[in-house]
């Protein structure tokens, strides 16, 4: 008697799929280092052309706060177009569609290898914008800040795996890439920005901004659930 | 089935649009403030809602089109948001010349409808370069829809963070959609969004029917030629392609399947 | 050098039984008994009628019907373009079906994908490994997806004889070696179905040997083969088909087939 779930009886758990996942992710990018290294030297680098391009030695509030955003967001570009490649090279899309496990167990593990990536990337990005360009003191700042990397975190992470797992099996997936989730990705930026700047603020630092905190957590719920429910589809050949 | 009752559409289109632009000229009076430039509105706005309601009906075709793996649904998607691109440069031009009339500047950042559409368009450009890049056609018309439905869904949430985020600037908004608007203002206003929508619905089911009628003609070409061996590998392409089971049934001059 | 091989063959002469003895343990009983039927539309192991599989407008697939039985070998020949990898891709529940009926093991496709997907096994070109892990990293990878114990991952490297380089990264490997491990990547979850794209390309005739008693007949298994060795084929199969450009042109057991059919296949 067929049971009415969409699994089978002895299908994995997909906690279990996820860890075993997820360790393969971490295993094969300390192996190969394909992704996050280029992020983070990525953003120091870019932290010196805005120094020279805005002729500017030391930001503080909306510069500030833009400046460390737009950098985050094209360094987090570099690690989405990376993050579904050696699945699609290396045939992992077809091994994991043969296997019983359930679908979304691949968006999580995904998601959250995307997470870890962000989160190396800004543990350098972050203390090297302090030391480079940021005029106020870091420390201070630095719960505030936390809070609004968070959630924009979270915005880059849905959207990116989404725009990686559409851009890679492509033929102009390195370019594709960036064009769909940068618009995307803007009102993630919008949002971030707006709330770092008074954190970032050279006089008294201002208080979070809960209006755009909110915004952006709205629009990481929304993006997150058109993620989970269109993800499936472009798993298939 | 697209193809009928596409003349009496057409004209009433025609008519209508003629009367909104007589009425437009001769009939609603003057603006105090802009005078003649204001007549813009009466078609920035309206195409705006039209383009917008066109992208996100793109999307909830995408939703069928991957609920019933119909390719009819993914040209109907298709057709609208590369019609609905089409107008939305309208919007952006309207926009523009009305901003320099008004205020002397090509454009605004403190106008959000301008900025939310430069956003839709720059995500909605992609739309035909994803198409083309994805070689297998069944592929490439589950792929577009995924998009169809993430910026289809984008669409009214990046208007209202872009309204949010210029409310506290101070914000010279082009047009008060219906509300404060007076008498005969109203009156143009509301025909004019019916006749350009009116218009985009005579375009789309203008192309729906030209793309059927040559999905049709290829199918019969297939059944001529007896054996389709001798087709061409097809140039690449973004355009959907309407497989057999597509095909609408008992088409007046029968075609029949396509085996 | 000598003892390695005595052990080899003997791991390899006992093998077989272990494997089998394992497929015992199922619950559904194996090659030629009867068995329940519970849930099951029909009792053939694979049941194709008038599949049809586009490819935009031009058919990939048109109109393909066979039926072949528990335990049976079905070889697809046919030359390039013809839809072998197709039809193996679509068996595997990678590809879903345009038209006709398809039923898997009892189940129809694509509806009731989701139970047979790990009771089929699929060896094609691509290994589907990840070059930067090891074989048993790949395995063990494996075997979580599959919900299979990590036992089975050491019995299989043992089986063709990859327990020694089972810790180097799959990228340091010969190709051969590779085709080995995924050999392994596809019975790790003892299947009931096996397809096989060309399974001894890349094997050296030692490996290929090793890999026999788990792909070749004697496993019990159905199994799908794709090749492009038309005489070899056929020697193992029960039934062959022949495609071009997606529709079938050759269908028979070997004792019917016609040689200058198959001869015409390739014309």
């Amino acid at each position: 008697m067929r049971t009415t779930t969409s699994r089978p009886a002895d299908a994995p758990r997909t906690s279990t799929v996820v860890a075993a996942l997820l360790r393969k992710e971490l295993r094969v990018e300390l192996r190969s280092f394909e992704a996050v290294p280029a992020m983070s030297l990525f953003s120091v680098t870019t932290f010196v052309l805005f120094h020279f391009a805005l002729q500017r030695n030391a930001l503080s509030g909306e510069l500030a706060s833009g400046v460390l955003w737009v950098t985050l967001l094209f360094a987090a570009v570099l690690g989405i177009n990376r993050l579904f490649v050696a699945d699609a090279e290396q045939g992992g899309f077809d091994g994991f569609l043969l296997s019983p496990a359930g679908r979304s167990a691949l968006l999580y593990s995904k998601a959250l290898t995307l997470l870890a990536y962000l989160i190396v990337l800004e543990l350098v990005a972050v203390p090297g914008f302090a030391l480079l360009l940021l005029q106020p003191a870091l420390w201070p700042a630095l719960p505030g800040l936390l809070a609004v990397l968070a959630l924009g975190d979270l915005g880059i992470v849905v959207i990116g795996t989404l725009v990686g797992a559409l851009a890679v099996r492509t033929s102009v997936r390195d370019l594709l890439g960036p064009m769909v989730s940068l618009p995307l990705l803007v009102p993630v930026l919008l949002c971030a920005a707006r709330a770092s700047s008074p954190v970032l603020a050279s006089a008294r630092a201002g208080a979070l901004p809960l209006r755009w905190l909110l915004t952006l957590a709205l629009y990481d719920l929304v993006f997150g659930l058109i993620t989970f429910a269109v993800f499936d589809f472009l798993l298939e050949d | 089935m697209y193809g009928k009752r596409l003349r009496p559409l057409a004209l009433t289109t025609f008519a209508a649009l003629t009367l909104t632009l007589a009425l437009a000229f001769f009939w609603a009076p003057n603006d105090a403030d802009q005078g003649f430039l204001q007549k813009i509105f009466y078609i920035h706005v309206p195409l705006a809602i039209v383009t917008l309601c066109g992208f996100v009906y793109g999307g909830i075709a995408g939703i069928a089109h991957l609920r019933t793996r119909d390719s009819r649904w993914d040209m109907r998607s298709y057709v609208a948001i590369h019609l609905s691109l089409v107008f939305g440069v309208g919007v952006l031009v309207t926009g523009s010349i009305w901003a320099k009339g008004s205020w002397g500047v090509w454009w605004d950042w403190s106008e959000p409808t301008l900025v939310s559409f430069l956003l839709i368009m720059l995500l909605y450009a992609t739309y035909q370069p994803l198409r083309f890049a994805i070689e297998d056609p069944e592929r490439q018309a589950r792929y577009a829809s995924v998009f169809a439905i993430t910026a289809g869904a984008f669409v009214p949430i990046n208007f209202a963070i872009v309204r949010l985020s210029t409310a506290y600037l101070h914000p010279r908004v082009l047009g008060d959609i219906s509300g404060n608007l007076p008498g005969r203002f109203q009156v143009v206003f509301y025909l004019s969004l019916v006749s350009i929508g009116l218009l985009w619905i005579t375009l789309w089911r203008y192309e729906m029917t030209s793309k059927h009628a040559r999905a049709q003609l290829r199918a019969l070409r297939r059944l001529l030629a007896g054996d389709d061996d001798d087709i061409p590998a097809p140039r690449r392409s973004a355009v959907p392609v309407l497989t057999a089971s597509a095909r609408p049934a008992g088409e007046g001059g029968g075609v029949g399947s396509a085996r | 050098m000598a003892v390695a091989t005595t052990t080899t063959v003997q791991t390899c002469a006992t093998l077989p039984h272990r494997l089998r003895s394992s497929r015992q343990r199922r619950p559904a009983a194996r090659a030629g008994a009867a068995h329940p039927s519970a849930g099951r539309a029909t009792l053939a192991a694979l049941e194709l009628r008038g599949l049809t599989r586009r490819y935009g407008e031009r058919l990939a697939l048109a109109d393909v019907s066979v039926s072949v039985e528990d335990g049976q070998t079905l070889a697809v020949l046919g030359p390039n373009g013809a839809g072998k990898t197709t039809l193996l891709r679509l068996l595997a529940t990678l590809l879903r079906p345009h038209a006709g009926e398809v039923s898997v093991l009892g189940h129809r496709l694509p509806e009731d994908g989701w139970a047979v997907r790990g009771r089929i096994g699929l060896l094609g070109h691509d290994p589907l490994l990840y070059r930067e892990l090891s074989a048993r990293e790949n395995l063990q990878l494996y075997a979580a997806l599959h919900g299979v114990a990590g036992d089975r991952v050491e019995l299989l490297l043992r089986s063709v004889a990859m327990e020694r380089r089972a810790q180097e990264p799959l990228r340091t490997l010969s190709r051969g070696m590779v085709q080995r491990v995924a050999v392994c990547r596809a019975l790790l979850h003892d299947p009931e179905l096996l397809l096989l794209d060309e399974p001894r390309a890349n094997l050296d005739p030692a490996a290929s040997e090793l890999v026999e008693p788990l792909i070749g007949r004697e496993s019990g298994r159905t199994r799908v083969i794709v090749s492009h060795d038309p005489v070899g084929a056929v020697a193992e199969a029960d039934l062959v088909l022949g495609l071009v450009r997606g529709r079938v042109r050759v269908l028979a057991t070997p004792a019917e087939l016609d040689p200058e059919s198959l001869v015409e296949l390739y014309r």
